[in-house]
């Protein structure tokens, strides 16, 4: 961990490298994130708007329903776990695969710090851009709800749009981006690590992949209900 | 000059390198030399610290290598250059970055200057006009030169091969022998090379140690080799059909 987080030899190199990783790992996943938010606000508006049997209970609930889903669990956790699949596999593949070529000890022998010079960048791409995703997410996610109260009768859209700003409360929002930051910084780290310490060849190099998946996925699950007990309660 | 003290190595509990001295000289190619596993790259990771030993002393100018910190080795590692088997370029960058990159690192020349070296670098390779090739696009043979440029990009002291004409037809490991000798002697640099190929140690090797399970076994010049009386050794270098009738020929 210190290597990781050693003073850069070089930072012009290091900030070309941040910005490559932000588009790596950043600006490339933008379409997953915006796809699976926008059905998923579109379901969870069809979902709120069933669960509202009763007659008595306003139809703007469907938007505050799909504003504080989103907002308190899909935006940072499950975009978290769906980026824990995405970026985290590939970080793991890729510092994996430099590792069995021997690109890595190439880097050794030239006196740079490899495990910070190849995994710092990511660390600080992922915790500035996955914030940025996560709020994409939110506006797809009520996007997608908004689109289902034109198409379906689950509400009017004037209803849905009055019930995604009735009762908001801002700290819900930090809340979401905290975690985000933290899932940011564990999906990176757990990934980086168990590429960076693979041995063998390329079925490792897979199994690595598969265990940075999965091991993220655990501690961000772990990391929820933590950082929901501690900031929430 | 690069020594070595006594060097020990074992990797849980299982001894791979047993008490080797040796002493590797300025402007000479140096050849490390033995079977599948006996321990050659060990050997040759732990001289650049890829591995850490056990117990004794690695020099490099007289400075031990192995008691230095992180910091102190990354400086020496400044000065030293590694072909590897697979010679190991980046693969997602093309040629003139790949030889650039240390350059980037550890210099602040424009890049006017940089490109100039790194052509350079290319020419005295034999890669000129490749600059923008990928490493996938290269054959085994020119992917082992770029990877000599990038190694001699920063001017290195030290020049470290590991088998670096394995997988390559005869040809084209002569010529990289060739031009790790050249660059050895041009640049007056200590070069240490791994190999099991009898040809490179004929062609190249100012002076060779034998490494037989993880021990040195002898030690001399390439012209000390068909005269020598190690049991090991001759068992080694007179494998081949080849190598035997070339025996044969010369005792009559």
């Amino acid at each position: 961990m210190s290597k990781v987080f050693a003073w850069p030899e070089k930072s012009r190199m290091y900030y070309k490298q941040i910005m490559k990783e932000l588009e790596y790992l950043g600006i490339s996943s933008i379409g997953i994130v915006v796809i699976i938010s926008v059905f998923v606000g579109a379901v969870i508006a069809i979902q709120a708007a069933n669960n509202i049997e009763n007659p008595m209970l306003p139809r703007y609930l469907v938007g505050v329903g799909v504003r504080d889903g989103l907002l308190l669990e899909f935006s940072p956790t499950m975009v978290a776990l769906i980026l824990a699949g995405k970026v985290g596999s590939s970080i793991s593949s890729e510092i994996g695969t430099m590792r069995v070529t021997e690109q890595i000890d190439a880097l050794e022998i030239m006196g740079v710090n490899s495990a910070s010079y190849l995994i710092l960048p990511k660390i600080i791409a992922s915790i500035f851009f996955f914030p940025f995703l996560c709020i994409l997410s939110l506006i797809c996610g009520m996007l997608g709800g908004y689109i289902m109260s034109h198409l379906t009768p689950i509400c009017t859209p004037q209803d849905y749009i009055y019930g995604i700003q009735y009762v908001f409360y801002p700290h819900y929002f930090t809340y979401a981006l905290k975690k985000m930051i933290v899932f940011a910084f564990i999906i990176s780290s757990v990934s980086s690590y168990h590429g960076y310490f693979v041995e063998g060849g390329s079925v490792e190099v897979g199994k690595s992949s598969t265990r940075a998946v999965v091991y993220s996925s655990i501690v961000i699950l772990l990391f929820n209900l933590i950082l929901t007990q501690l900031i929430l309660l | 000059m690069i020594e070595l003290k006594n060097i020990c190595k074992s990797f849980t509990s299982n001894p791979v390198l047993e008490d080797i001295s040796a002493e590797f000289e300025k402007g000479k190619t140096n050849l490390i030399i033995g079977r599948s596993g006996s321990g050659k790259t060990v050997l040759l990771k732990c001289i650049v610290g890829l591995h850490n030993i056990d117990s004794g002393e690695i020099l490099f100018d007289g400075r031990v290598f192995n008691r230095m910190n992180f910091k102190q080795k990354q400086e020496i590692r400044q000065e030293m250059g590694m072909l590897f088997q697979g010679a190991a370029l980046f693969d997602s960058v093309n040629v003139e970055e790949n030889v650039m990159y240390p350059l980037n690192m550890f210099t602040n020349d424009s890049y006017k200057n940089k490109l100039e070296r790194v052509n350079f670098c290319l020419h005295r390779v034999n890669m000129q006009d490749t600059n923008k090739l990928l490493p996938s696009e290269l054959s085994g043979g020119m992917r082992k030169r770029a990877a000599i440029a990038r190694a001699i990009a920063l001017n290195p002291r030290y020049l470290f091969c590991d088998e670096p004409n394995s997988g390559l037809d005869p040809q084209t490991a002569i010529l990289i022998d060739d031009l790790i000798h050249e660059i050895t002697e041009e640049f007056n640099i200590t070069t240490i090379v791994n190999t099991h190929d009898m040809n490179s140690v004929m062609e190249i090797g100012d002076k060779v140690i034998f490494l037989y399970d993880g021990i040195k076994c002898w030690e001399g010049t390439k012209n000390d080799i068909f005269s020598s009386d190690n049991k090991y050794l001759n068992e080694f270098i007179f494998a081949t059909n080849l190598a035997k009738k070339i025996k044969e020929s010369q005792t009559g």
